[in-house]
Parts: C-alpha cells; structure tokens; sequence
C-alpha cells in the first residue's frame, strides 16, 4: 500500500482479472520507438535462426507464408502501462520455425532490421507462446507496429515482441538487448511487475 | 529502484491547460535530461494509478519537476493540474531510460524536435547545457497549435539571447502570432531543412511528441539523409 494521497479517488473499479497489476486498458493501439520507422520490402526481407554453432536457417516471405499460419488472440500489455485485450493476430508459431532447428542454447536475441534487439530465454519462445506475425486484425502489419513481421510474445512486456524483426541468434549466454541494456527488465513479465531493471 | 515518497511545493501554470509541478524528493539522486520518472497516486482504498511523466529540468538538490498536460477525461493528469495541494504526496520511481538521454560531455551538434508536449524532455535537454555551461550548438524546432500552447514560452525567449548557441525556431499548425510570416502549417520538409542540421555535420537527433508527428518528423530526417541511428525517438502515447 502506497502513501495515500489526499483528494485522489481514480476511476470507477473495474474488475478486469486479466489486467496485470499496474497496467490500465486503452481502446486504440499506441507506437511506441527509439527510431525512425524501418521500411522493409517484402521481397528484400528475411528472416534467419542463428544457432550457438553459427548453423543458420532462412525463410524468404515466401516461405515463411508457406508454413501453417495459426490466429492467436491475446492480451498484450506495454511496460508504459496501457494494455489490450483480445487482440488478433496471424502468423507462424515459433514452434514451427524451431522444429527444424538443432540446439542446445538456452537464451536467444531476437533483432531487427532497424538495429533493435531484445533477449529471452529460449523456452519462452515454445510451446505455442510465440509467433512471428504479419497480421493484425485482418490486415497486412502496418510498419509503425513492426511490419512486415514482428515477434509477437505476449505472455511479456510488448517490449519483447520485437518489429521488423529480421532473425534470432542462439546462444549458450544471455546478452542483454537494446532495452535492457537501458534500464528495464532482463525477463519482463507483466504478472511480477518486472518493468526496471532489479524489479 | 524503490518507490519514493515526495511532496508539491511548487506549482506553475504553462499554458491554460499544463501545469509544471516542482516535487521535493527526500534523496532524489541526480538524473540525465531525457529521462523520467514514474508518479504514482494511491486512493483511500487502496487503488493506485502510475503514470510516466519525462523529467523538465535538472534537479535543484532533491527538488525535480515534472510538466503536466491536462489530457480531458484523464484519470490522472487532471487531478496532477487541478485537484493536488502544494504539500500533498505522492510517491515517485526513478529516474528512468538509458536511451533517450543528452549527456552534457557529448560534443556532436543537437537537432531537438517537439511536438506539443514532447518539448518536456528537450526542454530538459537545454537547461541541462545551460546548467554545464556547453557550448554544443543546439537547435530546436518546437510545433505547437497556437501561440497560448507554447510551454517555457518567456525563458526559452530568455535562453535564445542568453545561451550563446542555441537556436529555437517555432512552427504554428493552426494559429500563428500578429506579424509572424507564413502560414500555419504542419511541421514540413522545408521546415526541417532551414532549421535543422544538414546530416554532413552528422547531428544528434532528438524527437519527442505524439505519434503521428515523431513518425512524420523521423521520415523527414532519414529522408534528408540522418543515419537512422542518429535520430532518437521518443512517442508520446495519450497518457491520462
């Protein structure tokens, strides 16, 4: 319990069960960047798993749309407090991407045409909780929210759903990205308020 | 990094609508211009509400101040401005980001970009060259609607005679002030261009505002030929 302050009632209680602490609900879809917005062609883009041996898997657009697609609906929640439910997306499950891929790392860094980086543990991305999306509510992925394809992880801070996500490097260490290396969490999880570093 | 109690002891009006409110922080350790701070209200019951305000100034001791845009229908913004007494509480975290930030040694010429309120942090920016005695060249572009919306509007007046090398240029999207030349208009190529840094002098970048704007700012610049990585953003979600 904080301190309280005199004359500060808030808004009316909504009961949300699905709204981690500290986090409101916002109706519209804010862009939040450290940089100008990359542009990336369809047929110029990329996307390659790097594993700890320097073995490299690579998709074209065109392969990438080959793969079965799967729909998730999830909440997403933004470090800077807004979060949003039920949004949909479509895209291929990471699951899928690391089938095919022999490793034994246990952290991956995701990055992105446009030079961000995010890190994660490696399990984060299995098990159906991650997928590189290319469509928001029916329509192509517009570039200021990460087009053409972006990590979608929402089980953490939206911070970690990298855009313009170019590929994901394997490794046997985790090496901080762009964000945490500034000040917030190395994990993110929105449930344990995990949004500076030490939280 | 804990949440810390703090108290109003100073409040002054910016425009009809932002308020900046001066915060007594009991060992508020020193911060970057650029960054900012979580403030956090808590109700009699128990509910509490967080928001991010960008940090305006220097600190002065454990004083910092934080400038407030009343954003109508807001939950939280609107009592910051109209309702929170000069020697209340409230509880603050920080100070925050690593990116998004002037450091006072840099020597690279700086290109400030506001929209609105997004001046906040730029303006931070300035008085902390002001504070280090920097003779950086600085230049700010500052877009606001009309001439009532301009935040620090007598001391950036001030600055610009006094701080020897740092220009700021204002752009008027709906109304502009008697004898002004031009017309108001969004903020454009051309703007951009009188104004800013040509990129050959390889300026660091700064934009700060809403979406919309700090989208079409950053397009301008890389399109001007700046490095995208010289171009630091900062989009201002509705924060209420």
């Amino acid at each position: 319990m904080g301190i309280v302050t005199p004359g500060f009632s808030g808004r009316p209680r909504v009961e949300a069960p699905e709204l981690p602490p500290g986090q409101y609900l916002t109706p519209d879809f804010p862009v939040l960047s450290a940089g100008p917005t990359p542009r990336v062609e369809r047929d110029a883009w990329e996307f390659v798993i790097t594993t700890e041996t320097g073995a490299e898997h690579r998709w074209s657009w065109a392969q990438m749309m080959a793969l079965p697609q799967e729909t998730p609906t999830v909440d997403i929640h933004c470090v800077t407090r807004w979060s949003k439910l039920g949004t949909s997306w479509q895209g291929v499950s990471l699951d899928t991407l690391l089938d095919e891929v022999e490793t034994a790392a246990d952290y991956a860094l995701a990055h992105s045409y446009g030079g961000y980086s995010t890190n994660l543990p490696l399990d984060d991305l299995r098990d159906g909780r991650a997928w590189l999306v290319h469509t928001y509510d029916g329509e192509e992925l517009p570039a200021e929210h990460g087009g053409p394809a972006r990590l979608l992880v929402p089980h953490l801070y939206f911070w970690k759903s990298a855009k313009w996500v170019r590929g994901i490097r394997l490794s046997l260490d985790d090496t901080p990205g762009f964000w945490e290396t500034a000040g917030y969490h190395d994990y993110g999880d929105p449930w344990r308020e995990q949004r500076y570093q030490g939280d | 990094m804990r949440w810390q109690p703090a108290r109003l002891v100073a409040r002054r009006a910016e425009t009809p609508t932002a308020q900046t409110l001066v915060l007594d922080v009991p060992g508020w350790s020193a911060h970057l211009p650029g960054q900012h701070v979580d403030l956090r209200l808590t109700a009699p019951d128990g509910y509490q509400a967080a928001r991010s305000y960008s940090l305006a100034a220097p600190a002065d001791g454990d004083r910092i101040e934080v400038t407030v845009q009343r954003v109508p229908d807001g939950e939280v913004s609107p009592f910051l401005t109209d309702t929170y007494r000069e020697g209340d509480p409230v509880e603050v975290r920080g100070p925050i980001g690593g990116w998004f930030v002037w450091r006072p040694q840099q020597t690279d010429p700086v290109l400030l970009v506001a929209g609105g309120s997004g001046v906040v942090p730029l303006m931070a920016m300035i008085r902390a060259r002001r504070a280090a005695g920097s003779r950086v060249p600085f230049r700010l572009i500052y877009s606001v609607r009309t001439p009532a919306d301009v935040f620090y509007a007598a001391e950036l007046r001030d600055r610009v005679r006094a701080d020897a090398g740092l220009d700021v240029a204002y752009v008027y999207t709906r109304e502009a002030p008697e004898g002004w030349r031009g017309e108001p208009h969004r903020l454009g190529l051309a703007d951009v261009n009188n104004h800013g840094w040509p990129p050959e002098l390889d300026p660091l970048v700064y934009v700060c505002g809403p979406t919309g704007f700090v989208e079409t700012v950053s397009d301008l610049l890389v399109g001007l030929g700046h490095p995208a990585r010289r171009v630091r953003t900062e989009r201002f979600g509705p924060t209420g």
